[in-house]
């Protein structure tokens, strides 16, 4: 049977009378579970409110002991840091988080442009040594970057793309193809081939069948596909920190570890400016949820 | 409008000979169907003179042109997908369109042509939903709209009726016979139930292992099977298969009995024979000379008429009776034959014996 990506998302389970009477069944045992879950809580959340403590603390308040917790006086003079520079005019962070936002964007657009087509050839056409092909693709993310870094460096340097924003975008975009595909092929999979053979008969070239029928019915997919690309170039740090150096190419990952170090370090810049690159991905990833859920859960629904 | 010639298709899948060879030759304005077990390679044949799949081997030709490196779209023929294919994110009026907006048609004539079509089907009422809101049958019509808004070179069908239950099964087989009739047009129809086959077409093409075994109208299908495969993949309940040779006038089973030989049959004496009985052409009751001795293993009775399973040694005969026969398993009988219309087959090669002169 035929059947859409969206309506492939499971409905929300519906609470049924059996399963909440095995969780009322000993209420010792729910006591147990909310005490293990709120330490587990506590542990994760615990960096992530003392991060936000501190970027709006005062000097003196970051360094009090003991701590306080509550009852610092609050400032916005960190964040103001993180994007006015102290003499005025744009602060070296900000300039680090805009080239932040235009490689991680240009290469997830890019790996997205050449994913999205490669992984629907892929998935439809049967190619000469297909799994060969796809496995070596998969097997460029095998190390980690660290290993293939030096190489890296030495042709970025022969071709002058040592210190460019192109020479990251380039890197990233590289790392992402090979995730990009295989994710549309798993998710074009999922779109019975039989669309694109009747809008053929229809009168449609192989491309329009594809372009009409089969690429609206993969936007959720995607969607999830690009947010994973997006965060992985956002957060990239070891080819930033080995590829670029000058302050004006160099993205906010290592812009941010450069902030530490040094005779005195100023731990409210370092929240303020960790929370405002936070922040992007977050949002992002909360906007396009229900793409994301979708995504993740759409290969457990057989047709 | 439109003849559709498939010569010498060939195609395999990895290890997996789909079609070896098929030849077929669908008349103009013909209900022409192919009919086969699943994996007969029904499927491909089509999917092959659709252009949707590339031919290892053969041509394709539509109209006496030489079609086989055509796009499908070049191809102008029209198809219903065993899995209807309607795209789910259209409406039914959108997905019947479709074939017309392909093609560029004036805005003016999409409307009409949907309208006609969801006319003749009875469908108008569901133009502004979505397949989701669908059930099968009524999928299943707007598939069939959405073949039958154009007037292609030929309508190709995939076993569009296999999703259905039984009595939507029956009520759309008198309903696409009824379009063929109004519309006119090249059917070319896949499917692996017999009575399909039977009821609506024209011409029957049988296709076993990617190979056709016969081409021929129903009648000839039925009361002339090319050979013991044939035979029984054709015809409900399934035709009884004795195993026997010829002496002289006379054909001996391998169960010990004797019958008298039929005039036609041209093979010598000792040849190992197949004699295949259709159930109508037995009888329970005293009939001429030509019966089997053997008993009753028992009785289904069906409503209309009873099948009686009489046992023959070790091999077994269905035998069409009056609804009211009685008889008790293990009960003696004897089975009249009708020879005249009895088949022999050879069986080494499976073919029918020639038979010539009845």
């Amino acid at each position: 049977m035929a059947i859409s990506v969206d309506e492939a998302v499971p409905a929300p389970p519906v609470p049924d009378d059996a399963r909440r009477a095995r969780r009322r069944g000993g209420t010792g045992r729910a006591v147990v579970e909310v005490a293990l879950l709120t330490v587990v809580a506590v542990a994760m959340l615990f960096p992530v409110l003392w991060m936000l403590e501190t970027s709006i603390k005062e000097g003196q308040d970051i360094y009090a002991v003991p701590a306080k917790l509550f009852g610092f006086d609050v400032t916005l003079d960190h964040y103001k840091d993180v994007f006015v520079a102290p003499g005025g005019g744009r602060s070296d962070l900000s300039v680090a988080l805009l080239n932040s936002v235009v490689v991680a964007g240009s290469s997830t657009v890019l790996a997205t442009l050449l994913g999205v087509p490669a992984g629907w050839a892929y998935s439809r056409f049967t190619l000469k040594g297909e799994k060969d092909q796809l496995f070596f693709i998969l097997s460029t993310r095998f190390m980690p970057p660290v290993v293939v870094v030096i190489p890296i460096f030495l042709m970025y340097r022969s071709l002058g793309l040592i210190d460019t924003q192109l020479g990251l975008i380039l890197i990233y975009t590289a790392f992402n193809v090979p995730f990009t595909i295989w994710m549309m092929k798993g998710f074009v999979d999922e779109v019975p081939s039989e669309y694109e053979d009747a809008a053929m008969l229809d009168g449609y070239t192989r491309l329009q069948a594809f372009w009409r029928f089969t690429l609206p019915l993969l936007v959720p997919g995607i969607a999830a596909t690009a947010v994973f690309a997006l965060i992985f170039s956002w957060n990239e740090f070891v080819y930033a920190i080995f590829l670029t150096s000058s302050q004006e190419v160099r993205t906010a990952p290592p812009a941010i570890a450069g902030l530490i170090g040094g005779s005195t370090v100023d731990w409210g810049l370092v929240a303020a400016s960790a929370v405002v690159f936070a922040l992007p991905v977050l949002v992002f990833a909360y906007m396009v949820r229900k793409h994301l859920v979708a995504g993740v859960t759409l290969g457990a629904v057989r047709r | 409008m439109g003849t559709v010639t498939a010569h010498g298709l060939r195609k395999s899948f990895g290890e997996v000979r789909a079609l070896d060879g098929v030849t077929l030759e669908v008349p103009d304005g013909a209900f022409f169907v192919v009919l086969g077990p699943s994996g007969a390679g029904k499927t491909t044949t089509l999917r092959a003179i659709a252009g949707l799949e590339r031919l290892d081997a053969g041509s394709v030709h539509l109209d006496g042109r030489d079609a086989t490196g055509d796009t499908p779209a070049a191809r102008d023929l029209a198809m219903v997908f065993q899995s209807y294919a309607l795209y789910p994110r259209k409406t039914v009026y959108e997905n019947i369109a479709s074939p017309l907006r392909a093609r560029s048609t004036p805005a003016d004539e999409i409307g009409a042509g949907v309208e006609r079509v969801a006319g003749l089907l009875h469908i108008e009422r569901l133009l502004q939903r979505r397949p989701a809101q669908l059930s099968g049958g009524e999928m299943q019509r707007v598939a069939l709209a959405r073949a039958l808004v154009r007037r292609p070179r030929a309508f190709l069908m995939d076993e569009p009726l296999t999703n259905l239950d039984l009595k939507l099964r029956v009520e759309m087989r008198t309903e696409l016979t009824r379009i063929h009739r109004t519309l006119g047009g090249t059917f070319l129809y896949v499917t692996n139930d017999q009575v399909e086959a039977l009821s609506m077409a024209d011409q029957i093409a049988v296709l076993r292992e990617g190979a056709v075994q016969q081409v021929g109208t129903p009648t000839e299908v039925y009361e002339r099977p090319a050979n013991q495969w044939v035979a029984g993949f054709v015809g409900s309940p399934r035709i009884s298969l004795l195993a026997c040779h010829a002496e002289g006038d006379r054909l001996v089973g391998a169960e010990g009995w004797t019958l008298p030989r039929p005039r036609w049959t041209t093979a010598e004496d000792g040849r190992p024979l197949v004699l295949g009985l259709r159930a109508e052409d037995l009888s329970v009751e005293q009939r001429g000379d030509a019966a089997l001795p053997g008993e009753i293993y028992g009785l289904e009775p069906l409503g209309d008429r009873t099948l009686v399973d009489v046992k023959v040694g070790a091999e077994m005969l269905k035998v069409k009776a009056r609804p009211t026969v009685t008889g008790k398993p293990g009960e003696r009988l004897s089975v009249s034959v009708d020879l005249d219309r009895a088949h022999v087959f050879d069986a080494d090669t499976g073919l029918a014996l020639s038979e010539a002169g009845r």
